[in-house]
């Protein structure tokens, strides 16, 4: 057993922290926020020099054989700096589903152009009614001679304004929940019969309503089998929940960080608040749930590079712990910081606001309690 | 694109372990080898009438004790964490989780803590040659029972305003006081005692470290009787015993750092982990055995949500226990993680045990003395019933010992947000 970061990822770790301090301070950061794209398209690029890009893909893809203990590593680091460029839509879920299903040509079409950060993608698989079921597809797709014609509506495209191309999933076959006959459509954001309705996220970020009318795509469209895209989907969304984990506890880090700084520079009633025993204690507890979530971090981090028979149920272990931690922490961090928390003015409402929808994605407390007992 | 712009060396090696990870949650085929040499010995070893105690809830007692640990000690597996020299192991990180989960996998009695963990430690580290031949020994091999003499009746969290005074005279300690909450008094042969020697100064700098034989004239063990009616705790009185200088551990006055020193050592191990997985496994069998309606209880997906949340929240504690470990094994000092594995650990033992009280309903009522759980006469309700709701009593306990919770949130405070 061990659970230490090797050389190599702590060096990735500190080429992240030093970015951040050096090119991603707060203004920096909100800067970006407000400008049409959402994020910087430069520092971007600068994510592919530094190799981040291509981090988790097989060496024959072009990648560097990174695995889930990498893709952890970047995250929890981007956490810290609240990094709002779209790593999660357009590596872990779209590169990862290119990389795992598509053909060659679909390969060489994408990738190199999404690891050198000229490509972004992203993965509609949310639908008004499906929650975080990923069975629930209504989205059709019909054949219809060499091609398929798709009808159908997506929600909360993340990085769809961004997204030069989209992966669809839509129901080739059977009834709304079943878990065969879904399949995976590439479609180009500019097809005809295609419609984005673009807008920002609370927490900063980015993302789209996808109307489909009438598209018609040929086969060569298709991403992996007709019928069988469930298990993929399935995997790499699994990946993105350790993914926004390790954000997640990378900003319950650094919001303890500045919640401890604050109370130690507010004074009321004659002394500094981190000297009162009520505050000490919060901050104590809230010191706690950020390690023991971290704990569980570490371990569904490596049972699903292990690919450990109970990895899944580790995933939802550890999704449904971050959502109960990103609660404490995220409002005893805004309670603590009084009425300054609540102001735009200060980091700490915007780190908060990121935990917030990370509670959501991919599956709230209440939907991974209910899987981990499933399973 | 081109790869030689990224810092990061690529390996060729196989697929699963990707990219230098070190980290790994699996056990060798060595680890696997020990674990096997470990289950078969305690299948072998484990005496059945001890077992069918444990099993069926009948408290064991002093003998069945020490006749299990004399068995581990007898195979030198008892101070498995003591250095090698005085009789330690030498195990692995891994080999010592190995062997902890197998102890608890087979419902043997918890070691005793109070010689091996406390006492020993103490007298490796801080005693003179004499005082370590004359007491490791024993206690490696289980010739004698010791006990903590730490709170009084005036000082519980507050442990530095202890008063039992041992004033010196000549070559002797004559010791004075009162102690209280020591655990299975009843049956030790000895007591480690913090005392005080000086009230001068500042509290925690009078305070000594002393060893006190309880056959010594003076000494007096009172029981107190918990609210699950057992007889686990006591109260010591010492009317001018006369305890020998040499039994001094350390300087006059470094008892405070020894104290210190005993409880940054215990901190891991505390939560009593292994023990709380094999008991969780026990309420998930129970859930599907206890009726409840037309069914059993495990179609209650209220109780059922409670039990998986508790379960969520062991594997967190264990597995910060085991990055404790491993940044230990690593030549590092416990980190900051370490000092919250105590509050980790008991609030999971008290939300079990209140767990187990709620699955029984009605049947965690009736009380079963010691000697109704001794006699053969039948249980009322479930066979495990008896000892549910004592435990749940007793167990309000963890949260208040080895500093009380409250305490300890102080010393997060201070130690490790620098408050």
């Amino acid at each position: 057993m061990d659970f230490l970061l090797s050389d190599e990822q702590k060096q990735l770790q500190d080429l992240i922290q030093q970015f951040i301090q050096k090119d991603y301070p707060f203004d920096v950061r909100e800067k970006l926020v407000k400008s049409e794209d959402g994020f910087s398209k430069e520092f971007w690029k600068t994510f592919s020099t530094f190799g981040l890009l291509a981090m988790p893909f097989p060496e024959e893809d072009g990648g560097y054989n990174g695995g889930p203990v990498d893709i952890m590593v970047i995250l929890e680091a981007f956490g810290t700096g609240l990094i709002v460029e779209p790593y999660i839509p357009n590596i872990v879920l779209s590169g990862n589903l290119i990389s795992n299903l598509g053909t060659q040509d679909q390969k060489d079409a994408i990738l190199p152009n999404l690891f050198s950060g000229d490509m972004h993608l992203a993965f509609a698989f949310a639908e008004p009614q499906s929650r975080f079921d990923l069975n629930d597809v209504t989205t059709s797709a019909e054949e219809d001679g060499d091609n398929f014609k798709i009808n159908g509506y997506k929600s909360v495209v993340m990085n769809g304004p961004a997204a030069d191309k989209l992966i669809v999933s839509v129901r080739t076959s059977g009834n709304q929940l079943d878990k065969s006959g879904i399949s995976l459509f590439i479609v180009d954001r500019d097809t005809s019969g295609v419609s984005l309705r673009d807008y920002s996220n609370i927490d900063g970020s980015k993302a789209s309503e996808l109307t489909l009318e009438n598209v018609v795509l040929s086969k060569d469209a298709m991403l992996g089998e007709e019928g069988n895209a469930f298990s993929s989907i399935e995997h790499v969304v699994n990946l993105a929940t350790l993914a926004i984990s390790a954000e997640a506890i990378g900003i319950m880090q650094k919001m303890n960080e500045l919640t401890l700084e604050y109370t130690k520079t507010r004074e009321q009633f004659g002394q500094a608040l981190s000297q009162f025993q009520a505050l000490q204690h919060r901050m104590v507890d809230c010191f706690m749930v950020h390690e023991q979530t971290k704990s569980l971090l570490l371990m569904a981090a490596t049972k699903l590079n292990d690919q450990a028979e109970d990895a899944v149920k580790s995933i939802s272990a550890l999704k449904y712990q971050v959502g109960n931690a990103a609660k404490l922490i995220g409002e005893e961090s805004i309670q603590l910081h009084g009425g300054m928390g609540v102001t735009e003015e200060m980091s700490i409402g915007h780190y908060f606001k990121r935990l917030t929808t990370i509670r959501t994605i991919f599956g709230n407390s209440d939907y991974h309690l209910k899987k981990y007992s499933s399973l | 694109m081109n790869k030689s712009v990224c810092i990061i060396p690529t390996s060729t090696t196989n697929q699963t372990h990707k990219r230098g990870l070190k980290m790994n949650l699996s056990f060798s085929e060595e680890d696997l080898k020990f674990q096997q040499e470990v289950r078969s010995f305690i299948k072998e070893n484990y005496p059945s009438d001890i077992k069918e105690k444990m099993d069926t809830g009948i408290p064991t007692t002093k003998e069945d004790i020490v006749t299990w640990q004399k068995i581990l000690s007898e195979k030198g597996w008892f101070a498995i964490n003591w250095p090698e020299e005085h009789g330690g192991t030498g195990w692995s990180v891994t080999q010592k989780f190995i062997f902890q989960n197998e102890l608890a996998e087979a419902n043997t009695p918890n070691i005793v803590p109070f010689g091996v963990s406390m006492c020993g430690p103490v007298i490796y580290t801080f005693g003179n040659e004499e005082q370590k031949e004359k007491f490791l020994p024993d206690i490696r091999d289980n010739n004698v029972w010791w006990c903590q003499g730490y709170s009084e009746p005036g000082s519980g969290s507050d442990l530095a305003s202890l008063k039992t005074k041992a004033e010196k005279k000549g070559d002797k300690y004559i010791v004075n006081g009162s102690k209280t909450w020591t655990t299975l008094a009843q049956n030790a042969d000895w007591i480690f005692c913090l005392v005080r020697t000086d009230s001068s100064g500042v509290k925690q700098q009078g305070i000594s470290f002393l060893l006190i034989d309880m056959k010594t004239p003076g000494v007096e063990v009172q029981p107190i009787i918990t609210i699950d009616g057992s007889h686990e705790v006591n109260s010591v009185f010492f009317d001018n015993v006369e305890v020998p200088a040499e039994n001094l551990i350390g300087e006059e006055g470094a008892g405070w750092n020894i104290a210190k020193f005993l409880l940054a050592h215990e901190r891991t191990g505390i939560g009593g982990i292994p023990h709380l997985k094999r008991e969780i496994r026990r309420l998930r069998d129970i859930t599907e055995e206890l009726p409840l309606n037309e069914g059993f209880l495990k179609d209650d997906s209220l109780f059922m949500d409670k039990l998986n949340k508790i379960e969520i929240d062991l594997v967190s504690a264990e597995y910060t226990e085991l990055r404790t470990l491993a940044a230990m094994s690593a030549g590092g000092h416990p980190g900051p993680e370490s000092s919250i594995l105590k509050i980790g650990g008991t609030d999971i033992q008290q939300s079990l045990s209140e767990l187990f009280v709620e699955a029984l309903g009605y049947y965690a009522h009736p009380f079963m003395s010691e000697s109704d759980l001794l006699s053969n006469e039948k249980r009322i309700g479930p066979d495990f019933a008896a000892t549910v709701m004592p435990h749940y009593l007793n167990y309000r306990k963890v949260s208040i010992y080895g500093g009380s919770n409250e305490v300890q949130r102080n010393v997060i405070a201070k130690a490790v947000l620098g408050l």
